[in-house]
């Protein structure tokens, strides 16, 4: 691998990154639009109507002004697909993506969300100590990259809920804790939107699986018919809570549930929700090893 | 449940009676832009707000903006933020500087509910994220104070039909929160024995 070939692909990364941060902020996935039209249609309740109608109405004139569908540009989240043989080392890859960041905030100008934690102050561009935030994979026999934004809103964010289940709570338990963390989260979080859950693997592990399921295009299905049973499940259970658009009462509370899942430890049942809100962003894009880029090729 | 319009700041206090929990309306004429460091100078800090508060609209937001001069700003992007960390700032809202509208998203927790119905003040709640909407409805940013708080400050609004709004908890002493939640709390123990 020659000092070039590296350069260029990390500035490809670094394009690419720049590219999907704002094109995420703006244009909204088709399957988002689409189940939000559907919700649209089956809503009831006249103030969940009137808040549907109004999101609409919001991403026509997002689409139409060239401006961002939401005014909170979010966290940065990656998640980021490494193929065994693609030529660029991850540490690279992070760098690509940490520069991107930066410029698409700088360049478009974006709002710039990122703080110390203790300090409150501004760290940079939308990057700091450990921003962007990167979900790897890595696959091997391949020479490619995918990368995947998510900006992820705070109001959604912050309705984040943890329970360690213990296994006589079953996947009962499991169920209860989803249904009570989204009736406690009411409108805050800007429903409705797509509920990712984690269970098994460890307490941190859980939260990570969650974030995964939200970032999953909406309506698949985890690969575990097992699994699966259960995200059919509780997304019917869900939206008889009526809890509703924006909290204001009505048919649709979520649009999905999603759930990831790690096999566990026999006297572990850890159960994570993350919230991602109707506005629920994301865009993708393949890299060749040649550093050949293919946007909208969503994995 | 009505349409209402409704022209702010108001000086009939009728304008505010007539809005019941779940009414859609629309508003013209001027509002605040509001926000937790905002709150926290007037009240925890003891600064007088160089605004007139009086039969005021106040928005939970912190918008993106672009500034073109001293004191003078051009709007980018303007959103609204989730109410609830603000909630305990409504009485004396109310109390000292008449203040008649609070509008954000995600609603405001029952304490609320009293301190409205004693002072006349409505709670709208706005869809949280359309941005792209609002900000077309926002025509122009007539006054920054405090700038040093940005985008914390205190801003003023010429709005031109800003909405649809609900009413999420009138001045009668309803809160569409209130009763969602009381509905959900009763469907959850259906749920869970059907589990
Ligand atoms: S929760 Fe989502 S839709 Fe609501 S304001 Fe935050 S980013 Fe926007």
């Amino acid at each position: 691998m020659s000092i070039d070939v590296t350069t260029d692909l990390q500035h490809t990364v670094e394009d690419a990154a720049a590219h999907l941060y704002v094109w995420a902020l703006k244009d909204i996935p088709q399957d988002l639009r689409d189940a939000l039209a559907a919700a649209r249609e089956r809503e009831t309740s006249v103030p969940g109507k009137r808040v549907l109608e109004t999101i609409h109405r919001n991403i026509n004139v997002a689409d139409s002004e060239k401006n961002l569908v939401c005014q909170d540009t979010g966290v940065a989240v990656y998640h980021v697909r490494v193929g065994e043989h693609f030529p660029l080392h991850p540490t690279r890859i992070y760098e690509g993506l940490r520069d991107g960041t930066a410029r698409a905030t700088i360049e478009h100008p974006l709002r710039s969300n990122a703080v110390h934690t203790i300090t409150r102050e501004n760290t940079g561009p939308n990057i700091g100590h450990r921003l962007p935030i990167v979900h790897w994979e890595f696959v091997a026999d391949w020479d490619g990259l995918d990368v995947k934004c998510v900006p992820k809103g705070s109001g959604s964010e912050n309705m984040s809920f943890l329970k360690m289940c213990v296994p006589a709570d079953g996947v009962k338990g499991i169920k209860q804790f989803v249904l009570e963390s989204i009736v406690g989260a009411g409108g805050k979080p800007c429903p409705p939107g797509i509920v990712g859950v984690g269970i098994g693997g460890s307490a941190d592990y859980a939260m990570y699986l969650a974030k995964e399921a939200i970032m999953r295009p909406i309506g698949t299905r985890n690969a575990d018919p097992v699994v699966a049973q259960l995200e059919d499940e509780l997304y019917g259970l869900l939206n008889e809570t009526g809890i509703g658009p924006m909290g204001l009462g009505g048919d649709v509370t979520v649009l999905q549930c999603h759930i990831e899942h790690a096999d566990t430890h026999m006297t572990l049942n850890p159960v994570a929700v993350n919230y991602q809100c109707w506005a629920a962003r994301r865009a993708s894009a393949h890299i060749g090893p040649d550093g050949s880029v293919d946007y909208d090729r969503e994995f | 449940m009505a349409v209402h319009e409704v022209t702010f700041p108001i000086t009939d206090e009728r304008e505010i009676l007539k809005l019941r929990a779940g009414d859609e309306v629309v508003v013209q004429g001027h509002i605040i832009g509001i926000r937790d460091r905002t709150q926290v100078r007037i009240f925890d800090q003891g600064v007088e707000p160089p605004m007139d508060l009086r039969g005021a609209f106040l928005l939970h937001t912190a918008p993106g903006v672009r500034k073109l001069a001293e004191g003078r700003y051009e709007k980018v992007c303007i959103g609204t933020t989730t109410s609830a960390r603000m909630v305990r700032f409504t009485e004396p809202l109310g109390t000292q500087y008449g203040v008649r509208a609070i509008c954000g998203k995600g609603g405001f927790p029952d304490e609320a509910i009293e301190p409205m119905q004693r002072l006349g003040m409505v709670y709208f709640a706005i869809v949280g994220g359309a941005a792209a909407l609002e900000t077309t409805q926002i025509e122009e940013i007539e006054e920054v104070a405090w700038e040093e708080l940005m985008p914390e400050c205190l801003w003023k609004f010429r709005v031109k039909d800003f909405g649809p709004l609900t009413v999420g908890i009138d001045a009668h002493g309803n809160s569409l929160y209130h009763d969602v939640q009381a509905r959900a709390q009763e469907k959850l123990k259906e749920l869970y024995a059907r589990l």
